[in-house]
Formats: C-alpha cells, structure tokens, sequence
C-alpha cells in the first residue's frame, strides 16, 4: 500500500470531480424519479382502471430485474432498434426508470396508510375526491414518506457507482482510471477505502435527516 | 399543521432548485449525433459538418490508450494517430473528441453513434468486418504471452491442461487461445488492467494478448516478460460505422501521409519500445 | 421480432450463468442470514462494546455501494497478498453487504418478541444466550422471513454486479455471447427472462406472506 503515492492532490481532485457527477446524477434522477413515481402512485392508489393494471405490471417487472442490466440495457441496446442516449442521460434515465418504480410502491404503501375515515370525513363535507386527495391525503401521506425518499436517495447514490459499466466519469470510474495507472496497483487499497469513505460520509449523515425527519413525523 | 405543510413544500422546492442550478451550471453539453446513421449521408459529411471527429480509445492500456487522472487526458499511440487523421480530416488535431471504449463496448458504441471511428487497438478479422467497415493496418502485432520471470511457460506449447491462461473479454485473443491451446482453462476479465492485476494475483499462469499490450505490461513491471513467437497476426485497424467508404478512404489517406511524412515513425518510436 | 436462436445457440452459456447466479445468491443468502442474525444479537446483548462494532459495521456498509466492496475484495486484497477469484470475491461482497440489512431485518424482529417473555425465560433460569437460543429467536424468524424473502430477491439482482469482476453468472454469459454474436438487444432481453424466471416468483411468495403475516397480527 502506498498512501502518500495514492493521495496525490491530482488524485484527490479527479476523485472529487467524480463524485460531483454522481451527485448531480443521483440529484436529478432522485427529483425526476419522485415526479414520476408520485403520479404511478397516485394512479394505482386511485385504482384508475386498464391504466393502474398496466403501471403494476411495469413496475412489477423493474423492480425484479437488475439495475445494471437497465443501465446496460438503455444504453447499448436500445439503439439497436434507433433510440439513442448519451451516456449522461443513458445513467440518469436508467437510475430514474429503476428508481420511481421503487418509490413509486414507496408512495402508494404512504397513501394507503391514511385512515378511511378521514376520506369519507372529507367527501361527506362536501370535496370531490380529487379535492379530497389533494387536501387531505397527499399533505399528510407527502410528510410521512419524506423519509422513504431519503433512504431512496441514499440508494441511488450507491447505486449510480454502476453507470461504471457505460464509462459514466463517476467516482469509481474515476478510482479505476487511478488505479490503472502504471504502478497503480499499490494504490488500490488506499483509493478504494478514500473512495468507500466519501460515499459513507454523505449517505451516513443523509441517513441520520432521515431519521430525524422520521421522529419528527411520528 | 398548515405552517409545517408549508415549511415542507418550500423546503422540497428549495431542494429541487438547488440541484437544477447545481446540474445546471455543472452538467457538460452533451455531444450532438455523430450522425452516420443519417440516410444516404456518409459519416465523414457529418464529421465535416460538425466540425469534429469522435473516436472511441482505450482508457486502460499503457502505450495505446491510458487517462492520465492528472489532466484528465488519455494518451497513447492510438491517441495520436486519432489526432493526425483530425488533422488530415480537419485541418486541426484539437478537433479530434475522445470517448472512453473497452473490447465489450467499441462495437456497440460505434453501433449506436457514440463514436465515429473505433482506434482502440482493435484487430481486423473476417468476423468484424461483416460488423463494421476497416481502415488500412496502423499498427500490426501478434499475440504472445506474458508470464512472470522464470516461469515455467516459454512458448504455446508449454501450455498443458493445468494452465490457467489470462485473457481479456471480446477480445480476439480469447478466441485465439481457445483454438491454439483447446485444453488450457482461459479465464476472461473486463479489461487488461485487471487482466494483469490478475496475474500478478497468481489468478492465472500466464496472460495472453497482443505482444504490443503484454509490452506494455513488462514496461511497467519488471517482473513479467514476454514469451514465444507470435502465434497470431494481429493487424490493428480504425473501425468505421458500415457504409462509410467516403470516412475509410479519408481515413486512409491520413495513414499514408503519416508515414510518407515520418510522423508515423516518430509517434511509432515514442511509444512502442519494443525492447 | 425475438430471435430466439440466441437463446438456443447460447443456452449452454445461459445455463451455466443461471446456475452462478442462483449458486451465489443461496451461498450469500446463508452466509449473510448467519453473519447478520449474529450482528443483530450484538446489537442488542447487553454489552455496550459488542453494541458498538454491531452499529459501526451496520452503519458502514449499509451505506457504501456493493460494487467498491466487489472490486476491493477483488482487485485490492491481491495486493495484500490475499487472492479470491471473482466468485469467491463476488460472493463474499454479497455477504458482506446484505449481513448489515439482514440484521436489522433480525434485529426488529427479535425487538418484536415481547420483553415479558424474555424476562421469564431469564427468570426461570436460562441464560441470556439460551433465551436466544429457544425463545427469542424461534419467534423472531417468523417475522423476519418475508424481509429475507426481499433480501433474497435483491441478492439475486445485485448478483450481476459480479459480472465486472468474472464471476460467470447470468450478466457476465450474457457479455460474453454478446461480445461473440453483436447482438446487444435480444442478448440482454433474453438475460432479463431469464433473471424475472427467479425473482418474479419470489416477489409473489413474498406478499403473499406479507399478507397473511399482516392478517395473522
């Protein structure tokens, strides 16, 4: 192992540089991901007929494959038959696909917990159900899953490291590129634990908001 | 609770901006098409209009292609070959663009328009040229094999049943050694750095590729040398996307005039030291 | 539109990967079922020491990628002399990884069994690992198997994280008869089948448990 080697301010920036796009990849996937997963919820909850059955379905399907098969997938094979991504886009459409049907059940298991009675309370005082869903359900359903979606995020930050597979420069991308240098080999170890370190700093303190924002809303 | 719906909604908004603003300012223009797929419209008319030229390299291999993390550049023999076909093309070898390929992804990248060009130590076969169009040879070598000092490996035939030979996914030399050593157990990895990291390791006995590679390797370790004669030709080419005649012959133009002009050899001698 | 011959043209290479797949993903489930239900015990004996190394590993790496665990086991403990091949490597990095969430799965389902009982265990003359032993932790499996049946499901898809490190399941087959035949599409549809084949029904058996779990309460 060679520390001093392997923690050369070059390094340490490439490394850094990389982990700003996994950020920025995990930050849009995460805000495009809720949009996404928020109407699939509330359409299943609501029951909308065909359309529920069809996003149960799909849903279904994604959550039981292979995130890096999605992300492979999305990016070389899909333009076998003439669509085509960068690779950019490749990671965060395959991150948001993956990750709003994650949320999406995430959202849905939030709406279903509120009580029966307070809908009827709200229709029989006189809201259409839309109205009754927007004032009533979704404000308190939206402060229970805040943090559900910050463990999601906290998820697809780990999970963007496998955009490695389509050459996206993220963090392990980076730590490779490093690594491969010639000699690298000796700094394997200490990259790989600088590397493990930085993605442990920002999903540890992330979880603890999560758990903050959960002893607050119970 | 009204106040605290409110605080939540601004707080998430505030979020969300943030990031926009953060990716915003942050997020690289993505590349328009490199086009070739166009109808009727060769790829070098879309180089020309662009005004640039993508190619597909290595990131990994020492000598060819290799990210250097302190400038971010990769450098290489294939590298500057790809900037003096950019220069014959467009006047200029700046215009030349780099996308990061490995033996699994140069074809389908070429595929799907990532990249016009694949220079990325990659052999003509019979097999590939029914995939994708080739250049002229720019680089000819042969498959050998490395294997640490005093081993017990000194040429193809040494390789018995017991052998665990090294060798690279989708790469020609897999199939190669399959077929000239059908007993040897021929493990593949993702790429020649954890290829070599492998060996190293003791995962195999030997580690099978393109001498040109294996160099490469013994250059960087002085505890691996490189064995046997050639039992392969290996003539690298610069691959384009199928139909491209116009993009070849450029392509090939640029070759010649590289070595009419001795730039060939220079960057020859630059990088490859044979021994 | 499907070819199929891919599928029976490669169906050896297909096998071979449905088999590690499944392979890694039982031999991780066990190891990490063991390793996790014993950091769940740690977290909750009465030992301060014992509580904080059961913390700090759940913490760690319930919050790292799986993938730098892979490629440390793989490509950096050989520079320290320690050499795993990508199975092994593979699906020791599994166990790893899904022992921290197994043992919060162990440890909400032991917190579950109810104080009173463990005090009368205790009171009666067992020690605190025998109460474990044949109170406690009988119990708590009940609650925790649909929580493993999820673990179970996303070992099987984190699996094809091993494919980068050459482990031979599903994914790495599928990269290996693409990188032969150019096909990407069906190649990696046909890989998906194939993994949907395993996880599909698991999900099914999981909610359905899930279910009759909730209704049993």
């Amino acid at each position: 192992m060679n520390f001093t080697g392997a923690f050369t301010p070059d390094h340490l920036k490439f490394l850094l540089e990389g982990f700003l796009v996994t950020l920025q990849v995990a930050s849009i996937a995460i805000v495009f991901s809720f949009i996404i997963a928020a109407v699939i919820g509330i359409i299943r909850y609501a029951k909308i007929p065909v359309l529920a059955q069809i996003l149960g379905v799909l849903v279904e399907l994604i959550r039981n494959l292979p995130l890096l098969l999605i992300i492979f997938f999305i990016h070389f094979a899909l333009p076998e038959v003439g669509i085509k991504f960068s690779i950019i886009m490749s990671a965060i459409i395959a991150l948001t696909i993956f990750e709003s049907a994650m949320l999406s059940e995430v959202i849905r298991s939030g709406l279903t917990s509120i009580h029966k009675g307070q809908i009827e309370a709200g229709r029989s005082s006189g809201l259409s159900y839309i109205q009754t869903l927007w004032h009533i359900v979704l404000p308190q359903a939206l402060r229970r899953m805040v943090p559900p979606i910050v463990s999601q995020f906290i998820s697809l930050l780990k999970d963007t490291s496998l955009a490695v597979v389509i050459s996206l420069p993220e963090l392990m991308h980076n730590a490779n590129v490093i690594n491969n240098q010639p000699g690298g080999d000796k700094f394997v170890m200490p990259i790989f634990i600088l590397v493990a370190l930085m993605y442990f700093i920002v999903n540890y303190t992330l979880s603890i908001i999560a758990r903050r924002l959960e002893l607050k809303t119970t | 609770m009204f106040k605290r719906k409110k605080r939540i909604l601004s707080i998430l908004l505030l979020a969300f901006t943030a990031v926009f603003m953060l990716t915003a300012c942050g997020d690289k223009k993505d590349e328009e098409s490199t086009g070739n797929d166009s109808k009727g419209k060769d790829a070098l008319q879309t180089i020309k209009d662009n005004d640039k030229i993508v190619f597909g390299v290595k990131n990994d291999t020492n000598l060819f292609g290799l990210k250097n993390p302190s400038t971010g550049d990769i450098e290489g023999f294939d590298i500057d070959i790809a900037k003096e076909i950019a220069k014959s093309i467009l006047g200029d070898a700046s215009k030349a663009e780099f996308k990061e390929v490995t033996s699994k992804t140069r074809i389908p990248m070429l595929q799907n328009g990532d990249i016009n060009a694949i220079v990325a130590t990659m052999t003509i076969t019979d097999e590939r040229k029914k995939e994708v169009d080739f250049s002229d040879v720019y680089f000819k070598a042969g498959q050998a094999l490395l294997v640490k000092k005093g081993s017990s490996i000194k040429s193809i035939d040494d390789i018995t049943k017991k052998t665990k030979v090294i060798a690279v996914k989708g790469s020609t030399s897999t199939q190669n050694i399959r077929e000239k050593a059908p007993e040897a157990q021929v493990l593949e990895f993702e790429n020649y750095a954890e290829a070599f990291t492998a060996l190293k390791a003791g995962k195999g006995d030997t580690l099978t590729t393109d001498n040109s590679i294996l160099y490469g390797m013994a250059d960087e370790d002085s505890n691996y040398n490189v064995v046997g004669d050639l039992f392969t030709d290996e003539p690298y080419g610069i691959a384009v996307k199928k139909g491209n005649t116009e993009l070849v012959e450029a392509i090939n133009k640029a070759l010649t005039e590289m070595k009419d002009s001795g730039r060939y050899d220079e960057i020859y001698k630059q990088w490859i030291k044979l021994n | 539109m499907l070819d199929f011959t891919i599928l029976t043209n490669n169906w050896d290479m297909y096998v071979e990967g449905f088999k590690n797949t499944l392979l890694t993903s039982l031999l991780a489930l066990i190891g990490s079922f063991l390793f996790g239900t014993l950091l769940a015990v740690f977290r909750i004996a009465p030992i301060k020491s014992l509580n904080w190394i059961g913390t700090i590993y759940v913490e760690f790496f319930r919050n790292i990628p799986l993938l730098i665990i892979a490629f440390t086991l793989y490509a950096g403990f050989p520079t320290l002399g320690i050499e795993l091949d990508g199975f092994q490597a593979g699906t020791i990095a599994l166990i790893i990884y899904t022992s921290a969430f197994i043992s919060e799965a162990v440890r909400a389902g032991i917190l579950s069994v109810h104080k009173g009982q463990t005090e009368a265990a205790r009171s009666s003359g067992l020690t605190y690992i025998e109460t474990m032993r044949y109170v406690v932790l009988p119990q708590a499996i009940k609650i925790v198997i649909p929580p493993l049946g999820n673990q179970f499901i996303n070992l099987v898809k984190n699996s094809s994280i091993l494919s980068v490190i050459a482990a031979g399941e599903l994914m790495y087959q599928a990269d290996l008869i693409s990188a032969r035949t150019y096909v990407v599409f069906d190649v990696y549809i046909i890989v998906a089948l194939f993994y949907l084949v395993i996880t599909l029904p698991l999900s099914y058996g999981v909610n359905y448990l899930e279910k009759r779990l909730a209704k049993s309460n």
